[in-house]
């Protein structure tokens, strides 16, 4: 089993850079030509996916269907529910 | 398609067990202006929006309200953690336990079960956007109204996180609409 407090560390690093992508996806749909909040999108959706491999390096999955690779035990199964944290 | 990230939107503190106040939240779990009917209202109304901007943004808020589901799915999960049929029957949630035990189950704070007749697809832009405007307004009065019966801190975060969204939706629907306006307005037939 992992550290739990390193688990909840990194989701909650994870947790600050999506929402900052959820806002600016939300954005974009109304303001698409807004050149300033594509390069942000693109800059943090980089670190975006830094951070979600440097997880699933760690942890396993985060998402489903090929989108993250698996380790073996997958983990997926494994790691905690969100919920549950 | 869609796809699960086995996380939550926001982190998600609950400090004790607190029966009566699950009672309460979960109107926004299955109640007329929870997220359930966020969720199935926007992505539903996409396939008669006629505007692309509109279209992307039922898709991209209607996505997020999954995300709030979960987020009161987990409120609730947490306050009612180890409670007895006792406790359960104390908060006023006898009839839920004889039907639902603990789990949770898509209800307002009456027990109402969720109906279909909570949201609408009018086929008309306009209308459809007005009446998401309504609903995120609608959405903001309730987590205000749920922030005052809360003393859990924790709680009371997640809410006011919600309530935040529910102004940020709104504002983007009230551009949803404009640009609809605007493009009807440059039509020639009429």
């Amino acid at each position: 089993m992992h550290d739990n407090e390193e688990y909840i560390a990194l989701i909650c690093e994870l947790q600050k850079v999506s929402f900052v992508l959820v806002e600016l996806q939300l954005y974009l749909a109304t303001h698409p030509d807004d050149e300033k909040a594509v390069t942000d999108f693109n800059r943090f959706s980089a670190l975006q996916m830094h951070l979600k491999h440097v997880h699933e390096s760690k942890f396993g999955p985060l998402l489903q269907y090929g989108y993250s690779p698996v380790n073996y035990p997958s983990g997926w199964v494994e790691n905690p529910w969100p919920w549950e944290l | 398609m869609w796809i699960y990230e086995k996380k939550l939107q926001i982190p998600v503190h609950v400090s004790k067990t607190d029966i009566p106040l699950a009672k309460f939240l979960i109107t926004q779990y299955g109640g007329p202006d929870g997220e359930l009917s966020a969720a199935l209202r926007y992505l539903d109304q996409r396939y008669s929006m006629e505007n692309n901007r509109a279209k992307a943004l039922l898709t991209d808020i209607g996505t997020e309200e999954f995300a709030h589901l979960e987020i009161i799915a987990t409120l609730v999960y947490k306050l009612t953690k180890g409670a007895t049929a006792a406790q359960m029957r104390e908060a006023g949630l006898a009839a839920h336990f004889a039907d639902h035990d603990k789990a949770l189950f898509y209800t307002d704070g009456n027990g109402v079960p969720w109906t279909a007749a909570y949201i609408q697809a009018k086929g008309d832009p306009v209308a459809d956007l007005c009446e998401d405007i309504a609903a995120e307004e609608k959405a903001r009065a309730t987590y205000q109204h749920l922030i005052a019966l809360t003393d859990d801190q924790g709680v009371k975060d997640a809410l006011i996180f919600l309530r935040e969204r529910e102004v940020v939706h709104s504002q983007r629907f009230r551009e949803a609409l404009q640009i609809v306006r605007e493009d009807q307005g440059q039509r020639k037939y009429h």
